[in-house]
C-alpha cells in the first residue's frame, strides 16, 4: 500500500507503513545511519500527517517486518488480544493520541487496554506526541511487580544499585554495595555487570551478594547480569539465583546475535520460577534493551530504531518481568547523538513500555563521546520522575568504573525523592528504618545511629 | 572549601581503597558536595578533550622513527570528528586517495601489518602507542617482517582490515584509542585480525583492552599480544576460535615469564 498526502500544494508519498514510521520519527542519528530518516523537516511533518490518519487496525494487517520471516512479528500478531483492543479499534493513530490524553484514558482503562496494543501502534502514537504528552500518558499507567519487595506503586521510585568493579574484586563490589545501601538505594535490585564470564567468578559474585542480602535480611533481590545460558548453568549448580537477566532486542535476527530465542527465555523463566526464591511475588525476569541494538546487529530491516526498541518490549512482556531497563544513552552518538536525542528516546521508551504493560525503568546515561553531560541527565531524571518511572540506576558518584559511562548516582535518587516526594518500595523502606539508615520520614539519618554501619566487623568479612 | 559544616561526611571513607568507584562522597543535603562536583567535572573535561583532541601525528611519527620503524600516514573517509562520531561506516574505510598511495608505495610481502588509529582517545595513542610497539618488537623474532606502521586518523577498528588487505599481510594489529571513561581517559585497545580483508566481523578478531599503566601495562600487553600472534599464525585464525591462554604459557618451562600487571 502506498501512503500519500498533500500539504500546501506539495505531494508527499511513502512506499509503505515502515517508511511512514521511520520518517515520522524525531531526527535521530541512528535512523540517518540506517539511511531511513526524513530528508527534510517538511517530509517529517508530512509523514506525521499520514500517520495521524492511519487506522490503528492497519498495524494488524501490514507488518513492518514480515510475519513469515520474523518470530517477534509472529509473537506480536499471534498474542494480540482483540477483545482488549476493542475500545480503541475504530481509532486512527491521531485519534488514539487524543484518547490517551483525555480523561477517558484512566489508569484502569490503560491497564485493560495493554494486551490489545501492539508495539507498532504504541511506537506510532508516540511519534505524534510531544515530550509533555509522553510524560502525562506514562504517568497514568501503573505497572506493579513483586519479588521480595513491591516495585512500581504510584508515588514510589525504586533504584537498581549497580556496584560494578573493573576486575570483579569481591571487596570492591561489597564496598560499592554497602555505600548504596547506606544511601538508601537498592530496592529494585542489587545488579552487577561482571567483567568475567568465568562460571567460578560469577558464582562467587552471586554468593557474595546473596550473603549481604541474607545477613542483613534485606527485602531486595540480586542479579549478576550475564548471558541467560550462564545463569541457567549457575542455577543448576546451586548458585543463589534470584532473577534471570538477559539483553533482548526487537527482531529475531538481533536476538540471535545476542544468542537468545523466545524458547530459551521461556525455559529460563520456568527454571527461575521453580527456584521459588521470591517472598512477596513471582516476577523473576530482568531484561535490558536500548534503541539502536537492532541496527548495530545489522538486523533492523529498514525499521526505525524506536519501533525496533518497542518490539523488544512485546517479547519481554511474555515473561512477566520484575524489571525492564532501557539503557538509553549507552550505545553512543551514532545512534543517539546528544542530550536532546537521549532525553527524547528515554521518554519514548518509558511511555511505550508502560503502555504495553511493562515495569520499565531507565538507565539515564551517556558516554563521553556523546554531546551530553550531567545537566542532560538531570533533565531526563526530573522528567522521568514526573512521568512515574518504576526505577532508575544508582551508581557511586554516577561514574561506572567498569563500563566507562556516566549514569545516575545514589545522590540523584535522593534528590528526586526529595524534590518530587517519591517513596521507596514499602518493604525496603521499612527495612531502612529498622536499620536506622533512614528516619520515619524516609530521610537519611545521621550515620551515628546506623545499625548497618555499626556492624563493621560483619562488613569487614564480606567478600573475603 | 573553607568550611565543610553543611556537608555530611561518610564515616566509611576507608572503603575507597577497595575500589576506584566514587563512594563515600558525603552529601550536601541530597546533593553532591562541591569538591566532588568539581572532581567529576574535571574528569569529564579530560575525557571530552581526549575525544576531541586531534592526534599529533608529527610527534608520533618522530617517536616511531626514533625506534627505526618505517611510517606511513592515512585518513579514513570520515572527514572530521563530527562525521566520524555519526558515521562509523566511514571511519572503517580508507580515504580513496590514501588507499591508492599506500597501494602504490608498498611491497606486499609482510607478515604483520601495524596500524595505529586515533579512535576515541588520541591521548591513549600519544602516550602508549610507541612504547607498546617497542615492547612488542622485543617479544617477536627478529626476522618478523612488518609493514610500515600506518598512522590513521578518524579511524575505527575495521580500518586495519583494508590496510592489511592492501599489504597482503597475514595478520593485522590495530592499536586504537578506546572510548574514555572518567577514570581512564587514555586506554589503548589492541585488535588482532588474521587474514585481514574488508568485511571481517568483530567475532573474527581478538582484543586486548585497557592498555595503560594503571590497567594492563605495555610489557604485559605485549606478552599477551605476541602469544596471540604466534598462536594465530600457527592455527590460521583469530576471533572466537582463539582463546587467550597466554596466562598458561608462563607455566611452561623455557619461556620467559611476563611482567605481572599492576
Amino acid at each position: 500500500m502506498r501512503y500519500r498526502t498533500t500539504i500546501a500544494g506539495q505531494v508527499f508519498a511513502f512506499d509503505d507503513l515502515k517508511h511512514v514510521m521511520a520518517m515520522a520519527s524525531p531526527a535521530r542519528s541512528g535512523d540517518y545511519l540506517a539511511e531511513i530518516g526524513a530528508a527534510t523537516a517538511q517530509q517529517r511533518m508530512a509523514a506525521r500527517h499520514v500517520l495521524a490518519e492511519t487506522p490503528l487496525k492497519q498495524f494488524l494487517t501490514e507488518a513492518l517486518i514480515p510475519y513469515e520471516s520474523d518470530n517477534i512479528t509472529r509473537l506480536i500478531i499471534d498474542s494480540h488480544d482483540a477483545q482488549a483492543f476493542a475500545p480503541v479499534s475504530h481509532l486512527t493513530v491521531g485519534d488514539f493520541r487524543n484518547w490517551l490524553l483525555s480523561e477517558q484514558a484512566t489508569t484502569e482503562a490503560l491497564t485493560a487496554l495493554a494486551p490489545g496494543l501492539t508495539p507498532e501502534m504504541v511506537a506510532a502514537v508516540s511519534k505524534l506526541m510531544r515530550n509533555q504528552d509522553l510524560v502525562s500518558v506514562a504517568k497514568k499507567c501503573s505497572v506493579v511487580t513483586r519479588f521480595r519487595d513491591t516495585i512500581g506503586l504510584p508515588g514510589h521510585l525504586a533504584v537498581r544499585l549497580q556496584p560494578n568493579h573493573p576486575t570483579d574484586d569481591l571487596r570492591g563490589v561489597a564496598a560499592s554495595t554497602l555505600d548504596g545501601l547506606l544511601y538508601g538505594a537498592g530496592d529494585a535490585v542489587i545488579g552487577l555487570n561482571p567483567v568475567s564470564d568465568s562460571m567460578q567468578v560469577l558464582g562467587r559474585l552471586l554468593h557474595m551478594l546473596d550473603e549481604v542480602i541474607q545477613r542483613f535480611e534485606i527485602p531486595t533481590q540480586s542479579c549478576v547480569l550475564t548471558h541467560v545460558t550462564n545463569t541457567l548453568k549457575l542455577a543448576e549448580a546451586g548458585a543463589p539465583v534470584d532473577l534471570v537477566f538477559q539483553s533482548i532486542a526487537g527482531t529475531e535476527k538481533a536476538n540471535l546475535s545476542f544468542g537468545v530465542t523466545p524458547e530459551l527465555l521461556a525455559e529460563a523463566h520456568a527454571a527461575a520460577l521453580a527456584l521459588n526464591r521470591g517472598t512477596v511475588g513471582n516476577n523473576v525476569m530482568y531484561f535490558e534493551t536500548g534503541q539502536g541494538s537492532a541496527l548495530s546487529a545489522n538486523a533492523n530491516f529498514g525499521v526505525d530504531q524506536q519501533t525496533c526498541e518497542v518490539r523488544a518490549y512485546a517479547l519481554a512482556r511474555r515473561y512477566e518481568p520484575l524489571l525492564i531497563n532501557t539503557v538509553v544513552g549507552f550505545i553512543g552518538p551514532e545512534y543517539l547523538y546528544d542530550g536532546k536525542q537521549i532525553i527524547r528516546a528515554g521518554l519514548e521508551d518509558h511511555c511505550c513500555g508502560k503502555l504495553l504493560g511493562l515495569p520499565i525503568g531507565c538507565d539515564i546515561c551517556y558516554t563521553n563521546h556523546a554531546e551530553a553531560d550531567q545537566d542532560d541527565m538531570d533533565n531526563l531524571l526530573v522528567l522521568l520522575g514526573t512521568a512515574g518511572i518504576n526505577f532508575i540506576m544508582g551508581i557511586p558518584g554516577a561514574d561506572d568504573v567498569m563500563l566507562n559511562y556516566q549514569s545516575t548516582s545514589f545522590h540523584d535518587a535522593l534528590f528526586l525523592r526529595q524534590t518530587l516526594g517519591l517513596k521507596r518500595a514499602p518493604e525496603f523502606e521499612a527495612w531502612l528504618q529498622r536499620m536506622q539508615i533512614t528516619d520515619a520520614a524516609g530521610q537519611l539519618a545521621p550515620p551515628s545511629a546506623n545499625r548497618l554501619l555499626a556492624d563493621m566487623s560483619g562488613l569487614a568479612a564480606l567478600g573475603q | 572549601m573553607s568550611s565543610n559544616a553543611p556537608v555530611t561526611p561518610n564515616p566509611w571513607a576507608e572503603w575507597r581503597s577497595a575500589t576506584p568507584a566514587r563512594l563515600a562522597l558525603g552529601r550536601a543535603g541530597a546533593g553532591m558536595p562541591t569538591d566532588e562536583t568539581l572532581r567529576f567535572g574535571w574528569a569529564h573535561a579530560m575525557a571530552r578533550d581526549a575525544i576531541h583532541a586531534a592526534l599529533d601525528v608529527d610527534a608520533l611519527e618522530a617517536a616511531l622513527r626514533a625506534q627505526h620503524w618505517d611510517v606511513a600516514r592515512a585518513r579514513s573517509r570520515a572527514e572530521d570528528r563530527t562525521t566520524y562520531l555519526r558515521r562509523p561506516d566511514l571511519g572503517r574505510q580508507l580515504d580513496p586517495v590514501d588507499a591508492q598511495r599506500l597501494r602504490v608505495g608498498v611491497s606486499r610481502d609482510c607478515d604483520v601489518c601495524l596500524v595505529i588509529g586515533d579512535g576515541l582517545s588520541s591521548l591513549a595513542v600519544a602516550r602508549h602507542a610507541a612504547p607498546m610497539l617497542a615492547a612488542l618488537r622485543a617479544q617477536l623474532p627478529p626476522e618478523t617482517r612488518f609493514s610500515p606502521v600506518v598512522i590513521a586518523t578518524q579511524a575505527r577498528v575495521a580500518l586495519a582490515d583494508e590496510v592489511g588487505e592492501l599489504f597482503g599481510a597475514a595478520l593485522s594489529v590495530m592499536l586504537i584509542g578506546e572510548r574514555p571513561g572518567l577514570s581512564s581517559p587514555d586506554s589503548l585497545g589492541i585488535y588482532l585480525t588474521h587474514s585481514p580483508k574488508r568485511g571481517r566481523h568483530d567475532a573474527e578478531r581478538n582484543c586486548i583492552s585497557n592498555v595503560r599503566p594503571e590497567g594492563l601495562p605495555c610489557e604485559a600487553a605485549a606478552f599477551k599480544l605476541a602469544w596471540l600472534m604466534r598462536e594465530s599464525l600457527r592455527r590460521g585464525l583469530t576471533g572466537v576460535g582463539l582463546k587467550d591462554e597466554s596466562d598458561l604459557a608462563v607455566l611452561e618451562p623455557g619461556r620467559p615469564a611476563p611482567p605481572l600487571p599492576g
